[in-house]
């Protein structure tokens, strides 16, 4: 959008790559410790992975001072 | 946004607002420190974002139009979670619980046609005139008395809903997590002072399109384990047949959306497929999605043309995909949520849940906070509820940036200080934004306090936004419409809906007359007399227009079809072309349709 500022995608970059650290953090936890909490397979694992992979590829792709 | 909440919410939130300030009712889930670490980064991006982008709300055309710099992909998210509000997300989980798909309705033939129609055909028009706001196109079109009517109305509906936002957020949080309601009220008024103070528009824009992100990031989990859970989509369907076979679920027709619309008895909604297609599809949608001007005002920022046509088609698809996460999750809790002895959880109606405090009954409203507790963990869970309270946010910070655009250009500048500098009107801006957060605040504590306002609340919004429909309609397509037919069209239109909504107030039997059936029920009546209020608008705008003088032709050059030339765009390849990609959409709603017919 502004091609000099920060676009909202690395914001959500951001957000998405400090969510899916946190999240996968706990699930490899609840996994090494067997204290699943919600009978939710593993959804911390997962869902916190894919996020944390999302946010990494916005965060690089979208940093700023990069074109494009 | 609120008119299009459905109508138990209102009315529940007025039970529970009874019930939470007696402090009788338990939280439904406990946050660990993780979940609260994820609400807590949610506060500091906001904050983050709004000091980031003062810097870029200097201008006036930055401040209330975000610079007209936003791509189709950021006008197009914004533009639909604009309508992602949490009062939606969890009205429509629980009206699908009661009633089945047929909620789906407001998704989809409620809304797709409505947004296409608006990128497609009525976007040139509101584009190529460079209007800052609803009221402003009819200031073009009509003159100063149809354009302040609806600026009044609009500027005093928005910070009504703003509040009627923030005593939701207050109370669903305290529902959930047992927050106290001030501490809500005040945190996130802050926040949304902060952010849309400093960056105007574009920090509204922005959090909505976190607040996009975060919806479904938070809420995916759920359908996707509730599915995994029962099977898919056929396991699901077995388990509800069998529960209704055993008894323990009521009957009904929970999976399809039309074939049970042959006659007010035949659902539990009590509506006929007119008042779907015509009440629905047209009079109230295309009402709220095109002459709404809190969600027009996304599509306005667009940095071209083109990215404010494709804007809304983009908008479609996202919004074809909603039901996934607010319809299902319904749908799910009916074969899914356990009480604590593992018996089947049966969800009732507010007034039953106010009817018998401490027997630990919930109410349809909460199947998707009960839906999130069961599936999702402790850090899922924290982003779960931040997504709520980002959807609760971002409904505040649009109602307020929309109403200081309207407040600033459409009240303050052509009434009060007419030629003042830019920086004057950036000013009045900052302090309408802060002003507005105040009159919310004060608008919040009277809904809790008076809880029956929030009913007159969605009745006021319905009031204006179907006659201003066919206000802009005529004025957009007919070059004979005149100023006093858009006046009288407006102000006969309005009091039709007003006059209607009294008569069955005051006498519910006149239900049965309003809505043509006298097995019709409440959400019957919305449809029909947002019917009977559009085609009394354009009638009455027809009749007078044709009694008095119209405009000369080269004055309504750039807001009347046929008196404008539009610009011709560069040619694109198909796949970057709207008329592509509104065909598919197009493809996908009608197949949605029959699937699920």
């Amino acid at each position: 959008m502004h091609s000099s500022g920060i676009p909202i995608w690395f914001f959500i970059g951001i957000l998405l790559t400090a969510y899916g650290a946190l999240i996968f953090g706990y699930g490899l936890y609840e996994l090494s410790t067997g204290t699943m909490a919600v009978p939710n397979y593993h959804a911390s694992i997962w869902w916190g992975a894919l996020m944390l992979v999302l946010g990494l590829f916005y965060d690089l792709r979208f940093r700023p001072g990069r074109n494009g | 946004m609120y008119g299009l909440v459905p109508l138990p919410v209102a009315a529940g939130l007025r039970h529970s607002a009874a019930a939470l300030l007696s402090l009788s009712a338990p939280s439904l889930a406990h946050l660990s420190l993780l979940d609260i670490a994820v609400i807590a980064i949610y506060f500091v991006m906001v904050i983050w974002i709004g000091f980031y982008l003062k810097g870029q709300a200097n201008t006036s055309e930055e401040f209330f139009m975000a610079g007209r710099e936003m791509t189709a992909w950021i006008a197009g998210l914004s533009f639909v979670s604009a309508n992602l509000g949490s009062l939606e997300l969890m009205g429509w989980a629980g009206s699908a619980y009661q009633y089945g798909i047929l909620a789906a309705h407001w998704y989809w033939v409620g809304a797709i046609p409505a947004m296409l129609f608006l990128g497609m055909v009525m976007m040139p028009f509101y584009y190529v005139c460079k209007t800052h706001s609803v009221p402003g196109y009819l200031k073009l079109r009509y003159g100063q008395g149809s354009s302040t009517v609806a600026a009044v109305s609009f500027a005093f509906m928005t910070v009504l809903m703003s509040g009627v936002n923030m005593f939701a957020m207050a109370e669903v949080m305290k529902i959930v997590l047992g927050w106290d309601l001030n501490f809500s009220i005040i945190v996130s008024s802050l926040a949304v002072a902060a952010y849309v103070a400093l960056g105007g528009l574009r920090s509204a824009i922005f959090n909505e399109v976190l607040q996009f992100v975060l919806i479904w990031g938070g809420a995916l989990l759920v359908p996707i384990l509730g599915l995994i859970e029962t099977g898919g989509w056929t396991g699901f369907k077995a388990r509800l047949a069998h529960n209704i076979a055993d008894g323990v679920t009521p009957a009904g027709d929970y999976t399809h959306m039309w074939r049970s619309m042959g006659h007010f008895a035949d659902n539990p909604m009590g509506i006929h497929w007119t008042g779907i297609l015509f009440g629905l599809g047209f009079a109230i949608s295309f009402g709220y999605w095109t002459t709404d001007f809190l969600v027009v005002q996304r599509v306005l920022a667009a940095n071209s043309l083109r990215s404010a046509r494709l804007a809304p088609v983009i908008g479609s698809f996202f919004k074809m995909a909603v039901p996934f996460i607010v319809i299902l999750p319904g749908l799910l809790g009916l074969v899914v949520l356990q009480n604590t002895d593992g018996s089947l959880m049966h969800l009732v109606g507010e007034n039953v849940v106010a009817a018998h405090p401490g027997a630990g009954l919930h109410s349809y409203n909460e199947v998707l906070p009960l839906m999130m507790v069961r599936y999702l963990g402790p850090g899922l869970l924290g982003l779960g509820i931040t997504a709520l309270i980002a959807g609760f946010m971002s409904g505040m910070a649009g109602n307020v940036s929309a109403f200081t655009a309207i407040f600033t250009y459409d009240i303050y500048q052509p009434h009060i200080v007419k030629h003042a500098r830019d920086e004057h009107y950036v000013l009045v801006g900052r302090i309408v934004t802060v002003v507005g957060v105040v009159i919310s605040i004060g608008a919040a504590y009277l809904v809790m306090n008076a809880a029956g306002i929030m009913d007159y609340v969605q009745a006021l919004f319905s009031f204006f936004i179907s006659p201003l429909l066919g206000v802009v309609l005529l004025g957009m397509f007919w070059k004979r419409a005149t100023k006093a037919g858009g006046f009288w069209g407006l102000l006969m239109g309005t009091l039709t809906s007003i006059g209607l909504w009294a008569w069955v107030k005051a006498d519910p039997s006149a239900l049965r007359y309003v809505a043509i059936s006298p097995d019709a029920k409440d959400m019957a009546e919305n449809m029909y007399r947002a019917l009977w209020s559009v085609t009394t608008s354009v009638g009455v705008n027809v009749i007078v227009s044709m009694f008095t003088k119209p405009r000369p032709m080269a004055e309504l050059a750039g807001v009347v079809y046929g008196a404008t030339p539009l610009p011709t765009e560069e040619p694109v390849p198909y796949y970057k072309n709207e008329w592509f990609w509104t065909a598919i959409a197009v493809v996908i709603f009608l197949a949605l349709n029959i699937y699920f017919w």
